[in-house]
C-alpha cells in the first residue's frame, strides 16, 4: 500500500487497486480457514475418542477467564470495526483512537492466556513427562477454593475409572489446547504487530476517506482471528461443563 | 534487438535479486527448479544405478532409503509444484490477459525468496544425515523412530509451502481484476483457466499439508502424541491429513501442464481448439473433485471398508474431466493443418504418455487389483508415466514453445526435435518395465529384489541413462540459442494469443498500449495479423463445438 | 469491497447479538442436554460468525465473488471433515484406539 495513496504501475485505476487488495486479503483468510482446520479436524476425531478424557480436561479451564477473554476479543473486533468507519468518514483523530483500543484489548487478551498458561504449568498439566491429571487435586495451590478442588478430585477419580488412560488422553487433549490456542495467539501478535504499523500511519494522517484500504484489509485479518476464537472458546472450555 | 526489452532494462546482481518484473522473477525460478531438478536427478540415478542388481552393493539399505525419499522431497515440493506456474505462469500470464504485472509483484518476488530460504532448510537436512522416511513422513516413523533430519525437512517444506500460497494467491486476484478491456472470462487462453484451477488448489489444500507437517515436527520435538498409539494417537490421522493436500497436490503438477499442451495442440494444428468450454470446465472440475479422493492413498493401510468404497467411487469419477480433455485434445487435431516442431512433438508424446498414465490410476482405484499392487513398482510406474510423461513433457515442451518469446531467439530445430524423440524413448524405456515388475510383484522402496527381476530392472536403469540424455540436450542447447541462436520474431509459430503481440523479448511493461480485445481465442480464420497464407485448409469455427 | 460505509449504529446491534450469543452459549454449557450441547454450542458459534463475517467483515456489502471465496473456505472445511469422518464413524471404536494399557496388557502376554 503506497503512502499516499497513489496509483502503483501495475494498475490501471486506484478502484482497481483497491478491489485487489481486498480480494488478496480475503483469498489469504481462505488459505487461513484451511490451516486451522487441520487442527480442528485433529481435534474432532480425538474428541469423539476419548470424550471422558476430554470433558475432565475441559473442566480444569477457568471459565471466566475463558469468557471474560471471549468479549474482550469480541469487543476488539468492534472497535476495529469502528476504527475503519472513522477513516472513511475522515474523523482521523477517532481512527488512531479506535486502532489503539483494538490493539490494548488485544494486549489484554494475551496477557490473560499467558495467565491461563501458568496455571496450567502449574497444575501439571503442560503434555510432557510431568503431565498429571492427579497432581492438582492433590496439591491445593494459593488461592484455591478447597471445596471446589475436593469436587474436582471426585470427577478426577471418576473419570479414572470409565478411562484408565486419561493421563495419556488428556495429553492429546492439551496438546491441542496449547496447539490451538498457541497458534491463535501467534495470530493475534502478528495482527498486534499490524495494528502498531497501522496507528503509526494513522497518526500521520495518511487515512482519508479516499485512502483507508490498509485498515479495511488489516480489519478483516483481525475479524478472522476473532472468529477462529469464537469457535475455539466452546470447543475446549465448554465441553461436558454440567457434570 | 537495438530497443530495450525486459532484459536489458537494468543490469548488475541487484537488478535481478530486487526485481519485481514478473518476468525476471519468472528467470530467477527456472535457475532454481533446474538446481532441484539437478539433484532429485542425482538421487534417482544413485537408486537406479544400485538396482542393476538384485542385491545391490551400491549404497547401504539406511542409505536407499535416504536416496528415493529425497528423490521425491526434492522432485516433488522444489521441482514439480513450482515449475510451470512460478517458470511460466509467472511470466505469461500478465502478458496473456494484456496487464502490465501480476496484482502483487512484491509478494512475487518474496515467493521466490520463501522457496530459496525452505529450500536450504532441506539441503541442511540432506546434507546433515539425510531424510528416510519416504516423502510421504508416514507416522510414527517420521515423528518417533527415525534417525534422520527429520526436523529440518519438515520446517523447509512447510515454508516453502508459503511460497507455493503466495503464487496461487497472485494468479487468482490477478486473472480477477487485471484483465484488459475485452478480455473476457470465455477469451481467456486455456493455459490461464488451467492456472486459475491449480491456484484454486494452491490455496486451499497447501495450508493442510503446512499444519500437518508442523504436528509432525511439534510431536518430534516435545512428543505430543496425536499420531503416536502409545498415546491414543492415530496414524491413519496423519494420513488423511497428509493426502488431503498430496493428493491434490498431483494435480497442482498436472493442471498447468495440460494448460501448456491446450496452448500448444492448436497452435501447431493451425485449428481452434475443439470444446473450448469444456476444457476450461473441466480444468475447474478436476481441481473440485481432485479434493474428493485423497484416501485411495490408504486402502490398505487401515482406513475403513466403507471409507475404502467411498474413495474408490471418487476417483473413477476424477478420470472424467481429463478424459474430456484428451477427447477435445484429440478432436482438435481432426482435419487440422499439423506441422510437427518441436513443441508438438512434446505435446503428442504428453497426450500418450499421460493417456497410459491416467488409466493406470484406475487400475490403482480399483480396490481388489489395489491390495496387489499397491506399493509396488506399479505405483511407480503409474506416477511417473503422469510426472514425467505428463507433467516434465509438458514443462519442457513449453520453455520450446515460449523459448522465442522469453528470450528472442529461436533454439536449433532438428537438435530439439531429435532430443524430443531421445527423452521419449528413454522415458518408456525407462519406466514401461516398471509396470511389468509391479505387476510380477516387486514391491516398492525395496533396496533388493528377487534375481528373476534383474532383466527388466537392468532394461529399466538403461532407459534412465537414456532419458538423462534427453534432458542434458536442452538444457545445452536452450542455453546456447541465448547467444548463438536465430532472432525470433515477434511471433515465429504464428500463435493467436495475447502475449505473441507484443516484442520477443517483451518490454518491461509488457505492452506500449494496454491492448484491447475484440477476438475469439485460438481463432486462426479471422486474425489476419497471424499473417497466415490465402488458402489454408477450411477453419472451424472460432469456439469449436462446444 | 464496495464504497457502502456501514453505520456505527449496526455495528453496535451486532456486537449486541454477539454479547447475547456468548451469554447464551455459556449458560447453555451448564444445562445437561445430552448429545445436543455441541450442536447447540456449534450452531451458535455459527451464527456469531456469520455475523463477524457478514456486517463486521462487510461480506453483506462485498461483490458476489468475495461471498464465493467465502462460501468456498467453509465448504472445503467441511469436505475435509465430513470425508474424514466417513473414515473414523464407520470403523468400531475397538478397532481405533487400543488403550496403552491394554497395549502392555497384550505385550506381557
Amino acid at each position: 500500500m503506497h503512502r499516499t495513496g497513489e496509483l502503483y504501475g501495475q494498475f490501471e485505476t486506484l478502484e482497481q487497486q483497491k478491489e485487489t487488495a481486498a480480494l488478496g486479503m480475503w483469498v489469504f483468510l481462505v488459505t487461513e480457514v484451511l490451516f486451522f482446520g487441520g487442527m480442528f479436524l485433529t481435534y474432532t476425531i480425538n474428541r469423539r475418542a476419548f470424550g471422558t478424557a476430554f470433558g475432565i480436561c475441559s473442566n480444569t479451564l477457568d471459565i471466566k477467564l475463558g469468557a471474560g477473554n471471549t468479549v474482550v476479543l469480541i469487543l476488539s473486533s468492534l472497535t476495529m470495526a469502528m476504527a475503519v468507519w472513522s477513516a472513511q468518514v475522515g474523523k482521523k483523530k477517532l481512527a488512531s483512537i479506535f486502532l489503539i483500543a483494538t490493539l490494548g484489548l488485544g494486549t489484554v487478551f494475551l496477557g490473560v492466556k499467558a495467565i491461563e498458561y501458568k496455571q496450567k504449568f502449574d497444575h501439571h498439566l503442560i503434555p510432557g513427562r510431568s503431565f498429571d491429571m492427579k497432581y492438582h487435586p492433590a496439591h491445593p495451590m494459593p488461592g484455591d477454593d478447597l471445596e471446589e478442588l475436593d469436587k474436582e478430585k471426585q470427577e478426577v477419580d471418576k473419570a479414572f475409572a470409565v478411562d484408565p488412560d486419561i493421563n495419556a488422553h488428556g495429553q492429546l487433549y492439551f496438546s491441542l489446547y496449547f496447539g490451538m490456542t498457541g497458534l491463535h495467539a501467534l495470530h493475534m501478535i502478528i495482527g498486534a504487530g499490524l495494528l502498531l504499523w497501522l496507528i503509526k500511519a494513522s497518526f500521520a494522517g495518511r487515512f482519508t476517506p479516499q485512502y483507508n484500504t490498509p485498515v479495511e484489509v488489516v480489519g478483516l485479518y483481525w475479524h478472522f482471528v476473532d472468529i477462529v476464537w469464537i469457535y475455539l472458546f466452546p470447543l475446549l472450555y465448554l465441553i461436558d461443563r454440567h457434570r | 534487438m537495438p530497443h530495450e526489452d525486459y532484459l536489458n532494462a537494468r543490469y548488475g546482481i541487484r537488478s535481478w535479486l530486487l526485481t519485481t518484473d514478473h518476468k525476471r522473477i519468472a528467470l530467477l525460478w527456472l535457475g532454481s527448479v533446474t538446481v532441484f531438478f539437478f539433484i532429485g536427478g542425482l538421487f534417482a540415478t544413485m537408486i537406479r544405478i544400485h538396482l542393476l542388481t538384485p542385491t545391490g552393493y551400491l549404497v547401504t539399505p539406511e542409505t536407499y532409503n535416504k536416496l528415493f525419499t529425497m528423490h521425491g522431497v526434492a522432485m516433488i515440493f522444489f521441482f514439480l509444484i513450482p515449475s510451470i506456474p512460478a517458470v511460466l505462469g509467472n511470466f505469461l500470464i500478465p502478458l496473456m490477459i494484456g496487464a502490465k504485472d501480476l496484482a502483487f509483484p512484491k509478494l512475487n518476488l518474496l515467493s521466490w525468496y520463501i522457496y530459496m530460504i525452505g529450500g536450504c532448510f532441506v539441503l541442511y537436512s540432506f546434507a546433515t544425515g539425510g531424510l528416510d522416511t519416504g516423502w510421504t513422513f508416514y507416522t510414527p516413523l517420521s515423528s518417533i523412530y527415525s534417525n534422520s533430519a527429520v526436523t529440518p525437512a519438515v520446517i523447509g517444506i512447510f515454508i516453502n509451502g508459503f511460497s507455493s500460497i503466495l503464487t496461487g494467491l497472485n494468479f487468482i486476484v490477478t486473472i480477477h481484476t487485471m484483465r484488459a478491456p475485452g478480455m473476457t472470462w470465455f477469451r481467456l487462453p486455456l493455459f490461464v483457466w488451467a492456472h486459475y484451477a491449480t491456484s484454486m488448489i494452491m490455496i486451499l489444500g497447501t495450508p493442510v499439508i503446512a499444519i500437518t507437517l508442523l504436528l509432525v515436527g511439534l510431536e518430534r520435538m516435545f512428543h505430543l502424541g496425536f499420531f503416536n498409539p502409545a498415546l491414543g494417537g492415530d496414524p491413519i490421522l496423519f494420513q488423511h491429513l497428509f493426502w488431503f493436500y498430496s493428493h491434490p497436490a498431483v494435480y497442482i503438477m498436472i493442471l498447468p501442464a495440460m494448460g501448456v499442451i491446450s496452448e500448444i495442440i492448436p497452435t501447431f494444428a493451425r485449428k481452434p481448439i475443439f470444446g473450448y468450454s469444456f476444457i476450461a470446465g473441466s480444468s475447474i472440475a478436476i481441481a473440485v473433485i481432485g479434493f474428493l479422493v485423497w484416501a485411495h492413498h490408504m486402502f490398505v493401510t487401515g482406513e475403513s471398508v466403507y471409507a475404502a468404497l467411498t474413495f474408490s467411487f471418487l476417483s473413477y469419477l476424477v478420470a472424467i474431466p481429463s478424459a474430456v480433455k484428451v477427447f477435445n485434445w484429440t478432436s482438435t487435431l481432426y482435419k487440422g493443418s499439423i506441422s510437427w516442431d518441436t513443441p508438438m512433438i512434446y505435446a503428442f508424446g504428453f497426450i500418450g504418455l499421460f493417456l497410459i498414465g491416467g488409466l493406470t490410476g484406475l487400475f490403482l482405484a480399483c480396490l481388489g487389483l489395489d491390495i496387489h499392487i499397491h506399493d509396488t513398482y506399479f505405483v511407480v510406474a503409474h506416477f511417473h508415466y503422469i510426472m514425467v510423461g505428463g507433467a516434465v513433457m509438458g514443462y519442457v515442451g513449453g520453455l520450446h514453445f515460449w523459448w522465442p518469446k522469453i528470450t528472442g531467439r529461436l533454439y536449433p530445430e532438428a537438435l530439439a526435435r531429435t532430443a524430443a524423440i531421445t527423452l521419449f524413448v528413454g522415458f518408456n524405456l525407462t519406466f514401461f518395465p516398471q509396470f511389468i515388475l509391479g505387476y510380477l510383484g516387486m514391491p516398492r522402496r525395496y533396496h533388493t529384489y528377487p534375481p528373476e527381476f534383474q532383466v527388466l530392472n537392468v532394461l529399466s536403469t538403461a532407459g534412465a541413462s537414456i532419458l538423462a540424455l534427453g534432458y542434458l540436450l536442452p538444457m545445452l542447447y536452450l542455453t546456447w540459442s541465448m547467444r548463438y541462436g536465430k532472432v525470433a520474431g515477434q511471433n515465429p509459430w504464428p500463435a493467436t494469443g495475447l502475449e505473441w503481440k507484443t516484442d520477443s523479448p517483451p518490454p518491461t511493461e509488457n505492452f506500449d498500449v494496454t491492448p484491447e480485445v475484440t477476438w475469439e481465442p485460438y481463432d486462426f480464420k479471422n486474425r489476419p495479423d497471424l499473417g497466415l497464407a490465402a488458402g489454408a485448409p477450411s477453419l472451424a469455427p472460432a469456439h469449436g463445438d462446444d | 469491497m464496495s464504497e457502502h460505509i456501514v453505520s456505527p449504529k449496526i455495528y453496535l446491534v451486532i456486537f449486541a447479538s454477539l454479547m447475547l450469543g456468548t451469554g447464551i452459549t455459556v449458560w447453555a454449557a451448564f444445562q445437561d442436554f445430552g448429545k445436543f450441547n455441541i450442536v447447540i454450542a456449534l450452531v451458535i458459534a455459527t451464527i456469531k460468525a456469520t455475523l463477524v463475517v457478514l456486517y463486521f467483515m462487510h461480506a453483506r456489502y462485498s461483490p458476489r465473488r468475495t461471498q464465493m471465496v467465502i462460501v468456498c473456505s467453509v465448504f472445503w472445511l467441511a469436505i475435509m471433515l465430513a470425508l474424514t469422518l466417513t473414515d473414523y464413524d464407520t470403523r468400531s471404536p475397538r478397532e481405533t484406539r487400543l488403550a496403552p494399557s491394554a497395549i502392555s496388557q497384550l505385550l506381557r502376554a
